[in-house]
């Protein structure tokens, strides 16, 4: 296929990416405040941490539910760092970029020592170890009272650049905007170099990666460490937004909700990360305005009722979550028109393979 | 000297460091380990009786403080057994289908009302706060747990034939079903049950303190009974493994499932009967450790931790290894927060992390696992 076309193949979704872009720069033009720093936000930092979790499973073959508590783990540190006069807490009062830095740093080393201990283990095996460290971290944090106890850390400043999150929602939006435009660049940008590459073969054939003499478990690591410091942004953002962390940010229920999220926007491509987090945080959102919902004895507070059976329908219909069910239909339609250029989904092919939980032996 | 002694030596020299480079994580656990046998036995100092300060602990070490050091072992062993209860479901169900039952928590959980429920309505009170143990026969306490095992067990068959029989092999994509399930259950169990922590009362008979003439220790007849009871079911599932055609034919599977049913076995029949067991030994556990701790909304994330962690250390798939992992966790959960400095007992979670980071840097699969 010469170069041309694999541009023209391609042009539909760059077309579509700038669309959104440029209508997430101007959202603040067009919503209302509430949208902006309530919905829009929290779809934006939860996307990045949505982001880190569907990067490890697209290209490194990992679901991973440590992420939540990766994301925690940076919030609590910034908490920890950047306030005083809490009752729990080491209260250090340090300078707001000083605390973020410590956060992405120390989450990322955490996030290196769980890949380390994880790294040997793959598909449904990486799932459970996962899930043990992330219920770790919440109980730690729960009785730890040295640095949050049950209470949890209030009151965390955000630096100057960003302001009183309540007075200028806009500085957030715009942040969280910019965090996920560069995390969402950056990691299609790893998955082309030389590590990313590699990355997906250790996803597609661990053994055969490892007699050509790439040391597997290195990789994964690594990969997990990149996935850790993205997912620290998003703590970072969550902490911002939200100006506490408690223990039940990251407790048993939330780390399902990143999955859930990962679900249903698409385990298997990084956009479905943001689809997937407006689709949950919408919901989240509007659920009590469905009518009919409450005759069946479904109200706000059985909203995760709905997520789930949301969730089991999607993973019965498409394991490729929404992000897979809009490829089918591009598919189908260059099919039914075949005159057109159509850009495929990245690897259509592979996907029923993957979605039964890593590369069979 | 010439350069082919020199080559040696540098050969010399960089094995000498690949072997202190392999050593190493075994000498740093294994000195980990001889430090904390002998903090508990010898070193530990008790606190005052105006406090504790420094590394004081809130028992003192065996050798000065038997009672309690006692006391401890049977509260790891106890726990160990409810831990085993429910983990074993857990492997038996993982060994044998390779599915990850991540409702596995929420079954336990269910179990544990649907024999408080019980429980309540054959005394014929429920109020808010509970039956006192001398308002239960025995009767009361065994048979809605027996009755909550059998539902559970039937509500895991029905979630097999409906969720998982159609789609074997797909592991991931069954963890993510039991996850839904487990979503669903533990909302509508909040809605019906309440957010209340609550506990299935022990029946009067066992609600006392037992004189074991060792030590001057009075040890809590319940957990004993525990005990016995987790020992009674990993006695019957080795003998219905080891004895029975049935059990014989799950060993089969767990090493070559479709050699199994290529010789004509009804390997459905066979996945049908593990995952009933397997369910109602969560239900059952529900309701040994709803009498043992309490029953709320949250509940559900720590069995399945504990599940996890069991099967991982002790191996997926391996009931001796279930076994091992519940003593493993048991005893260091309990110890870790007895015998750890009176001011920082809140870290005691860290041992279950290192209990589980010095496994799996060991072994991968586990103590007893073995690759698929």
């Amino acid at each position: 296929m010469s170069l041309a076309s694999n541009e023209l193949r391609r042009a539909p979704g760059i077309a579509i990416g700038l669309g959104i872009l440029i209508s997430a720069t101007l959202a603040p033009l067009i919503f209302n405040t509430y949208w902006i720093s309530f919905i829009l936000t929290q779809v934006l930092l939860l996307g990045v941490a949505a982001a880190s979790l569907i990067f490890l499973s697209a290209y490194g073959g990992m679901v991973s539910l440590a992420q939540v508590a990766l994301y925690g783990t940076a919030g609590f540190v910034l908490g920890n760092v950047v306030t005083t006069g809490n009752s729990k807490g080491l209260n250090l009062g340090w300078h707001p970029w000083l605390g973020v830095l410590l956060g992405i740093a120390i989450a990322t080393a955490v996030g290196l020592i769980f890949g380390a201990l994880a790294s040997r283990s793959a598909g449904i095996y990486f799932l459970m170890i996962t899930l043990t460290f992330a219920v770790i971290a919440n109980l730690f944090f729960g009785q730890v009272t040295t640095f949050s106890g049950f209470g949890g850390i209030s009151g965390v400043r955000t630096p100057g650049l960003i302001g009183e999150v309540d007075t200028h929602p806009n500085r957030l939006y715009y942040a969280a905007l910019v965090v996920a435009v560069l995390v969402y660049a950056a990691t299609k940008y790893l998955v082309r170099t030389p590590f990313g590459i590699t990355l997906q073969g250790v996803r597609d054939d661990p053994v055969r990666m490892s007699s050509l003499g790439y040391n597997v478990p290195f990789h994964r690591m690594i990969a997990f460490g990149f996935a850790a410091f993205i997912a620290s942004l998003g703590g970072v953002l969550f902490v911002w937004w939200n100006g506490h962390i408690d223990p039940a940010s990251i407790d048993l229920s939330s780390t399902i909700d990143l999955l859930v999220i990962c679900v249903i926007g698409g385990l298997y491509r990084l956009e479905g990360a943001w689809l997937g987090a407006l689709v949950f945080v919408v919901i989240n959102n509007y659920i009590r305005s469905v009518p009919g919902l409450g005759h069946i004895g479904l109200s706000e507070e059985r909203f995760h009722t709905v997520i789930g059976v949301i969730f089991l329908v999607i993973i019965l219909l498409s394991p490729g979550g929404l992000m897979g069910i809009l490829g089918k239909g591009h598919e189908l339609a260059g099919r039914l028109f075949p005159g057109r250029q159509v850009a495929t989904s990245e690897a259509p092919a592979a996907t029923s393979r993957r979605a039964s939980g890593g590369p069979m032996p | 000297m010439s350069t082919a002694e020199a080559v040696t030596t540098q050969v010399r020299k960089q094995l000498v460091l690949t072997r202190v480079a392999r050593y190493t994580p075994w000498i740093l656990s294994g000195a980990a380990i001889v430090f904390a046998l002998l903090w508990v036995l010898v070193l530990a100092q008790p606190c005052g009786d105006t406090g504790c300060t420094g590394t004081q602990t809130n028992f003192g070490s065996a050798v000065h403080d038997p009672q309690d050091f006692l006391a401890t072992l049977l509260d790891g062993l106890t726990s160990a057994g409810v831990y085993f209860v429910v983990a074993s479901g857990f492997t038996l169900i993982f060994g044998l289908m390779r599915v990850v039952n991540m409702a596995h928590g929420a079954f336990f959980l269910l179990g544990g009302y649907i024999a408080l429920k019980l429980q309540r309505a054959f005394v014929g009170q429920d109020s808010a706060f509970g039956l006192l143990s001398s308002q239960v026969h025995f009767w009361q306490w065994l048979v809605p747990s027996l009755i909550a095992a059998v539902c559970i067990g039937i509500l895991g068959l029905g979630m097999q034939q409906v969720f998982l029989r159609w789609n074997q092999g797909q592991e991931l994509r069954q963890a993510l079903i039991t996850i839904a399930i487990s979503i669903i259950l533990a909302d509508q169990m909040v809605a019906h049950f309440g957010a209340f922590a609550e506990d299935i009362s022990w029946p009067g008979v066992l609600d006392r303190r037992l004189d074991l003439h060792v030590a001057g220790v009075h040890y809590t007849l319940t957990r004993l009974f525990i005990l016995a009871v987790a020992v009674g079911i990993g006695l019957a599932l080795w003998l219905w493994l080891k004895k029975t055609r049935t059990g014989m034919v799950i060993r089969a599977g767990v090493d070559d499932r479709q050699m199994v049913s290529a010789l004509g076995v009804n390997i459905q029949l066979t996945f049908a009967i593990a995952f009933f067991v397997g369910s109602a030994l969560a239900g059952f556990g529900g309701a040994l450790g709803g009498s043992f701790a309490s029953l709320g909304p949250g509940v559900d994330g720590n069995w399945l931790l504990y599940s996890l962690v069991v099967v991982i250390i002790g191996g997926m798939g391996s009931l001796g290894g279930a076994a091992v992992g519940a003593l493993l966790l048991g005893l260091v959960s309990n110890f870790s927060s007895a015998y750890l400095p009176g001011n920082y007992t809140f870290y005691s979670i860290i041992f279950t992390f290192v209990l589980l980071a010095i496994v799996l840097a060991f072994r991968p699969l586990g103590l007893f696992g073995r690759p698929a």
